[in-house]
């Protein structure tokens, strides 16, 4: 049973000093996720949210309990390890898109498969495929600059997924855009989920995204408040 | 003030410190050939054979410092192979004013060194002077002139000559306080006969063992214009090195505020899954692009330069008054190893001052660097 978990948090507890002393960001959680979940954490603003996503990408580390990610403890991974990590099997979406301005859409998007040494008409291959499951096939080589807020977002899922990553971290992806942009780009993430079994899992205050989770995690204080199973999905 | 014209200033300053050190050392390198050359020509030849006594910085040394050419030596002399020179301190009246001189007999029919020495057959009391010499004794050709010399038994004689020629040399070390007469004329006038006190020789000469006479080869003779051309390039450097200085800090001050400004493409560097050494490096790589670019520019307008340089020269009329060998006119030269070297500096120094603002970026946390959090 213990093995079917892609992520394992155990007992997990991050604190931030500040001034002389320290902020508990999360207090003592334990959580475990499995292959395809599409699952949030959702709560106010300072509620951990952010830090327990990022501990589960590798870009930060448990001050005290284990967080295993693919089988392995973050906190023991090298610098080195950790980025392998994030490279193969982590895909990233942020609530302010982060694409790179100076590269072209397919530059973007390209980027992951670079690192990890895909041969030139392959990686082509699997960035026009990313393309196409976002519907910005006809984007390719326009830079993030002529974009809309939802396009730009759109190419941050094609970059994430791209490497058919098994877990997907999204921070806030729809904070920056309107209401129709952001059910397009939660349908087109569910569309993902159901077709390449990627666990998606979100950190939201929002509404819109908390109708599409399948399980919701709220968080208050640094304290999971609830764990549950939603018991209709919007489609 | 946007990157974009930030870059192009530092590529801009970058780029003139390429064509400032390029076109400085090239100005040297070719002085350098011009003043060894013209050294080479008008006074050492390939080489010289020094009586042991004789030093050129001491004329007192002069007196004693004169041997009979011997037997071997003469088919040597007599093809030009070897131009035997004899010295002899002497006092000139030019006017009724009093100057100590040197007096150089030399062949009149050699034809080993530039000096106009055919002019020496014309008139019996003919002799040749440089152009620095008459500048500062206000003579010229035609001119009588007295000269007072001691001969090899201590006594004081006294002759009138006549300016024959005055030759122009880029070389002032064979100008300045020195008449040069013929060599028979000045062997009789010393009861030196068959003397000389060192031989100039020519490329054709093999250095094999004449007996007293000692070989001194080019980098002895040129030793001394070798340290003042190298003292010159030294004092340049000065120059140009600040200028490079000034490029290289703003490739830093730019590669500081951009580590700065672009945190959170650094933290999606690190979430893409990049190393902080590979973050780095891309950093390390763009600051340095800067030289590349600053050499591409720096062809566009420093080529034309060199060539216009290269095909004019570059005027140098005031030091024919200084006591160093350098022409009117310098012609740079540019050698392949000078530009090498030179973009490899600049690249090499570009890339240090791009690299050590980057290496912040190894201390920095990927999640503030994804807030774009002051670090």
């Amino acid at each position: 049973m213990e093995n079917s978990f892609i992520i394992q948090i155990d007992h997990l507890t991050k604190r931030f000093p500040v001034g002389k002393g320290y902020f508990t960001a999360l207090k003592d959680i334990s959580l475990s996720f499995g292959r395809g979940e599409f699952a949030g954490l959702v709560g106010p603003s300072g509620s951990g949210k952010t830090t327990m996503l990022n501990i589960m990408g590798s870009l930060d580390s448990p001050s005290q309990g284990t967080a295993r990610v693919m089988g392995q403890s973050v906190s023991e991974l090298s610098h080195k390890d950790s980025a392998r990590l994030r490279n193969r099997h982590i895909g990233f979406i942020f609530q302010t898109f982060n694409l790179l301005p100076v590269y072209t859409v397919f530059d973007n998007v390209e980027f992951a498969l670079l690192l990890q040494k895909i041969p030139s008409a392959r990686r082509k291959k699997m960035v026009m495929d990313a393309l196409e499951w976002v519907g910005l096939t006809d984007k390719a080589h326009s830079r993030p600059n002529m974009l809309s807020g939802g396009e730009s977002q759109r190419v941050a899922i094609a970059r994430a997924i791209v490497k058919k990553p098994e877990i997907l971290l999204a921070d806030e992806p729809t904070a920056n855009l309107d209401a129709e942009n952001s059910h397009h780009i939660l349908r087109t993430m569910q569309k993902l989920n159901e077709q390449l079994k990627t666990t998606f899992l979100f950190a939201t205050h929002d509404e819109k995204v908390m109708q599409y989770l399948k399980r919701k995690i709220s968080l208050r204080d640094g304290r999971v408040e609830k764990d549950e199973v939603a018991e209709t999905i919007n489609l | 003030m946007g990157a974009g014209l930030r870059t192009w200033l530092n590529v801009g300053v970058l780029s003139f410190a390429f064509v400032v050190i390029i076109f400085y050392n090239g100005m040297i390198d070719g002085w350098n050939r011009q003043a060894r050359h013209d050294t080479r020509g008008w006074e050492v030849g390939a080489g010289q054979l020094w009586h042991p006594e004789y030093d050129r910085y001491d004329p007192f040394s002069f007196e004693e410092a004169h041997a009979e050419l011997s037997p071997d030596m003469q088919p040597l002399i007599k093809r030009d192979v070897l131009v035997p020179v004899l010295l002899e301190q002497a006092t000139m009246y030019p006017q009724g004013r009093m100057q100590g001189v040197v007096l150089k007999g030399i062949r009149a029919d050699q034809k080993l060194l530039k000096l106009p020495t055919g002019a020496l057959k014309s008139k019996d009391d003919g002799v040749l002077i440089g152009k620095r010499m008459a500048r500062s004794a206000r003579l010229q050709t035609g001119d009588r002139l007295l000269v007072r010399w001691r001969d090899k038994n201590g006594t004081f004689d006294a002759r009138e000559f006549t300016i024959a020629r005055i030759f122009d040399s880029n070389v002032p070390t064979i100008d300045n306080g020195q008449i040069w007469l013929s060599l028979e004329r000045l062997q009789e006038m010393t009861g030196k006969v068959n003397e000389a006190t060192y031989l100039v020789a020519s490329d054709a000469y093999e250095p094999t063992d004449k007996g007293i006479w000692e070989f001194k080869d080019l980098d002895y003779l040129l030793a001394d214009l070798d340290a003042i051309i190298q003292s010159k390039k030294g004092g340049g450097m000065i120059g140009y090195i600040l200028l490079l200085i000034i490029a290289l800090l703003a490739i830093f001050d730019t590669q500081v505020l951009s580590v700065f400004r672009r945190q959170r493409e650094i933290g999606t560097y690190i979430a893409l899954g990049m190393t902080r050494w590979q973050v780095v490096k891309i950093f390390t790589v763009e600051g340095s692009a800067h030289s590349i670019l600053a050499a591409l520019l720096a062809t566009v307008y420093g080529i034309p330069l060199f060539l216009y340089l290269d095909h004019t020269g570059l005027s140098f009329a005031m030091a024919e008054n200084t006591d160093i060998t350098i022409a009117d006119t310098i012609y740079p030269y540019y050698s392949l190893g000078l530009i090498v070297s030179t973009v490899v500096l600049v690249v090499v120094s570009a890339t240090v001052v791009s690299y050590l603002p980057a290496r912040k970026i190894t201390k920095m946390k990927p999640t503030d660097a994804l807030k774009g959090k002051l670090q």
